[in-house]
């Protein structure tokens, strides 16, 4: 028994170590961005100066990031949530083949992707200097996690039976799109929607060749004020986008807790019967 | 289900998938064959002496983020998922909130540990050493990609110990196995297929993951970045979609082996 | 009272577009208000028989599906209007249990009131008012039968089709509900067809029973003739338990390596005879023993005991018997066989 609490130990420090591997960073910008002097350190005083600096030269960014993650979210629902639908009841080869085909813009480096786009529709001025531009690239990459969203949903309950049962009772297939599957696939959506929404505001290895001076992203904006602006700016501007993307990571945590797997047999119909 | 219905539903997203993809990739394709070299560009990758140094560095930093993050995340992913004590969920919420820091954030937090005033170097200083400034070499890149890839690969190790038997433990057990023999013979075997397609992601991330390198640029000579500086500097955009292709079909590889691997399927993402 | 329809099939084959043919070209008859039973083992093509009358399969080409003088052929499921209940019961879980039975209703644009009103009816006709509000994830699996039965009859079907209700629940469950279907189906005069691999569930509900065997029917008949006079040695295997004695016809005495059965109908050339554990049983004292074998197993079962005897034979002859007395394994045991009881296939 010694012995286990011993390696119980070792864990326990190991995790907390992993832990401040990855918090301490965070915390540490989150304070560099509200320091007046980061080099001098805390005693230099606290300021709300460079959050109010970055808000002045890059909120533009911000809201430009916001549009394009909700525009995202749109198309990938009228995309995605049909082709999942799909998806899950055609077990066929063909549609393995479009799952497949679905997750090369996230296999493929997004740097290959905005090449092509810009191969291919680069001497479209109108739109290659529109935000339109880089919401084609976002949805590219954040669709396959919309559709596996859905679909992950869907294949866990029985959908071609509960159609089947709807059918019978005189449900046509819009019917039963609108009663049946939409509503059981609500989860599945609304994970598949922060999750989009949080990857479409995080975009860099795409957006960077896809942006343009007037159509700069956040993480854009990030990159710029990290290569060429003092460390307290890059920190202030740090910790807004943690102020944005915090809420929609904590709200897909808790949708996505797994339920606890049960091992003992449990028979629900062992309950009172009448 | 109904032809007609099927196409109707697939319609949209086909569109839209060859419009934006599937074309400009075929565009792609052939420009890399345009430039001087003509097709012989796809073999830059391995026969041009410096592209081929970026791709080794490129593998080198990838094979070396996915052990490191398998390994550190297993131990943290299988304790956190079998003991329960008072802030637990706290601890696990801090781990994955990382979760969706772009590359470029990423490049950032590792300037906070390693960089010219960071963490690691107040530390060592504190202790009277010297202060070690890693932030903007290939091992601040390579911490980079393991800060980017540990709150994925912790979650999906997370959930496969959850569906880790605990019988089998005990089976085990009850034939007299060590805490160690019952890892090696039945906690790591039952976490392989989750090992291995995390270990995908996260190498294929590794691979062709642009942000973290971009701020930590200096002194790095990935193959993203070679793309990127081909791209913009030299304007060579035929060489840049060769190399992209060079660079996508080894994410792509990463992924495909994996999953006859795993027998799963994988995805990645950054 | 439902409108009861007769329902037919005629020439309905069903080849699935890999090729597998689950179904052969197969008429049947199936009289207003009665319950026909389709039964057989899985893949036997029971499922895809009531899938075609339910119109959630087309048969081959050449077959047709007629409800009453309607040929409802071309008709996809949502417009046929049959009630269906399915093994894993098919309840909406977005739904409340009201809501699941109203679904039907409100497809068919009944009013609030009406669909109220037969909501507030069908809940009484299953004893389950109390669940009314609640949703699908909080009841047991008899409970979820009961709604779906409800969903299924609210909408006045013109057949009710019920693909192995029952067997996703416990024993005990399943004889309690099978009773209440029983009472409901008589209650209700509705066509029934019930798809079952439980040949007690058949004998129990069916008016009568299609036995059928990889994709064809076997034998169609009521429970008892099914029982008593089984076309076929698949059917005679299939429904009950039978003993068997094989050997050879000389006279009017079956000759088999336990003894023999003296049976004056006994055809000259019949190498086995078949009959019921329940026509077979321990000689009386003093009677002739034709039939000795050695006790391989006796399972007490309270009321009888289950004796397993080996007679020479392939398997051993099954009987029960008063559990009055004590087998013992190996214990020798002169058996006698009912004259009635017996037959050749």
């Amino acid at each position: 028994m010694q012995h286990g609490r011993f390696l119980y130990g070792l864990q326990f420090a190991f995790t907390i170590a992993v832990c401040a591997f990855l918090v301490v960073p965070v915390v540490m910008s989150i304070l560099a961005g509200l320091t007046v002097n980061y080099f001098v350190g805390l005693e230099s005083g606290l300021t709300l100066r460079w959050v109010l600096e970055v808000w002045d030269g890059y909120r533009d960014t911000l809201f430009l990031s916001l549009g394009l993650a909700l525009a995202c979210l749109v198309l990938t629902l009228l995309l995605g949530v049909p082709l999942a639908y799909l998806l899950a009841r055609s077990r066929g080869r063909l549609a393995r083949a479009i799952e497949e085909l679905l997750m090369l813009p996230v296999a493929v480096p997004g740097l290959a992707t905005a090449l092509g786009l810009i191969v291919a529709y680069g001497g479209l001025a109108g739109f290659r200097t529109s935000a339109a531009f880089i919401l084609v690239g976002h949805v590219l990459f954040t669709l396959p996690f919309m559709v596996r969203s859905v679909l992950a949903v869907l294949s866990v309950i029985d959908l071609p039976t509960l159609e089947e049962g709807a059918a019978s009772l005189g449900a046509g297939f819009a019917q039963r799109f609108r009663d049946i599957v939409l509503p059981n696939c609500r989860n599945g959506i609304l994970a598949g929607a922060l999750m989009v929404v949080t990857l479409s505001m995080g975009e860099f290895n795409m957006t960077w060749l896809l942006h343009t001076p007037f159509t700069k992203t956040l993480p854009v904006g990030l990159a710029d004020a990290y290569a060429s602006l003092r460390l307290e700016i890059g920190s202030a501007y740090t910790l807004i986008f943690f102020l944005l993307i915090t809420p929609l990571l904590l709200a897909l945590q808790a949708l996505a807790r797994p339920r606890r797997t049960v091992f003992a047999e449990r028979d629900p119909s062992a309950e009172n019967d009448s | 289900m109904p032809r007609r219905q099927f196409l109707l539903l697939l319609l949209p997203a086909a569109l839209f998938f060859s419009a934006f993809f599937l074309l400009p990739m075929a565009r792609l394709f052939f420009i890399g064959a345009s430039g001087e070299s003509g097709w012989l560009a796809y073999l830059a990758i391995v026969t041009d002496a410096n592209y081929f140094r970026a791709l080794w560095t490129t593998l080198a930093v990838a094979a070396v983020t996915t052990v490191l993050t398998l390994a550190i995340s297993s131990i943290a992913g299988v304790f956190l998922e079998r003991h329960r004590f008072p802030g637990r969920a706290a601890l696990v919420a801090a781990m994955t909130l990382p979760l969706a820091f772009p590359g470029v954030v990423v490049g950032f937090m590792v300037i906070m540990l390693a960089g010219r005033q960071g963490i690691i170097g107040e530390v060592f200083t504190m202790f009277g050493g010297e202060r070690p400034i890693f932030a903007y070499s290939l091992a601040g890149l390579c911490m980079g990609y393991v800060y980017f890839s540990i709150p994925r690969t912790i979650l999906t190790i997370m959930a496969a110990a959850e569906k880790l038997d605990p019988r089998l433990e005990e089976a085990a057990r009850s034939f007299g196995a060590t805490p160690w023999q019952v890892v090696r013979d039945v906690i790591l075997p039952g976490l392989r297929p989750a090992l291995i397609s995390a270990g995908a992601i996260c190498f294929a991330t590794a691979v062709g993951a642009f942000g973290t390198a971009f701020t930590l640029a200096t002194r790095i000579e990935v193959l993203p970045m070679v793309i990127y500086t081909e791209f913009t500097m030299s304007a060579n955009i035929a060489m840049a979609a060769a190399l992209s292709f060079s660079l996508g079909a080894v994410a792509w590889l990463a992924l495909a082996v994996a999953r006859s691997a795993s027998g799963s399927t994988v995805a990645a993402a950054g | 009272m439902m409108q009861a329809v007769p329902i037919s099939l005629e020439n309905c084959a069903k080849t699935f577009t890999d090729g597998t043919r689950a179904l052969e070209p197969v008429d049947l008859a199936i009289a207003a208000g009665e319950t026909l039973v389709l039964l057989g083992p899985s893949g036997c093509g029971k499922t895809t028989t009531l899938r075609l009358i339910a119109g959630l399969e087309q048969p081959d080409a050449g077959g047709r599906v007629l409800f009453g003088g309607e040929d409802v052929t071309a008709l996809p499921i949502e417009k046929r209007n049959v009630g269906m209940v399915f093994q894993s019961y098919a309840l909406f879980p977005n739904m409340s249990v009201a809501e699941n039975i109203a679904y039907g209703l409100r497809l068919r644009r009944q009013s609030a009131a009406e669909q109220r009103a037969r909501v507030g009816e069908m809940l009484a006709l299953m004893r389950i008012e109390r669940l009314a509000d609640r949703s699908i994830d909080q009841l047991s699996g008899g409970q979820r039968q009961r709604v779906a039965l409800a969903r299924a009859l609210a909408v006045r079907p013109r057949a009710l089709l019920l693909d192995e209700p029952l067997t996703a629940l416990d024993a005990k469950l399943r004889d309690t509900l099978r009773f209440e279907i029983d009472s409901l189906l008589r209650e209700l005069g509705i066509t029934a067809i019930y798809v079952t691999h439980d040949q007690a569930e058949a004998m129990a509900l069916g008016d009568r029973i299609v036995v059928m065997d990889h994709g064809r029917i076997a034998q169609v008949g009521a429970p008892r003739d099914i029982y008593q006079r089984p076309a076929s040695r698949y059917v005679a295997e299939f429904i009950g338990t039978m003993n068997r004695l094989s050997g050879h016809a000389e006279g009017e005495v079956f000759r088999c390596p336990g003894g023999y059965v003296a049976w004056p109908e006994l055809p000259a050339t019949a190498r086995e005879i078949l009959f019921r554990p329940e026509d077979t049983r321990i000689a009386a004292e003093g009677e002739a023993a034709s039939l000795r074998g050695t006790v391989s197993a006796a399972f007490f079962c309270g009321d009888h005991v289950r004796l397993f005897v080996d007679v020479g034979e392939e398997r051993p002859l099954v009987l029960e018997t008063p559990a009055r007395r004590e087998y013992r394994h190996g214990e020798t045991v002169a058996l006698a066989v009912e004259r009635h009881g017996l037959m050749v296939l």
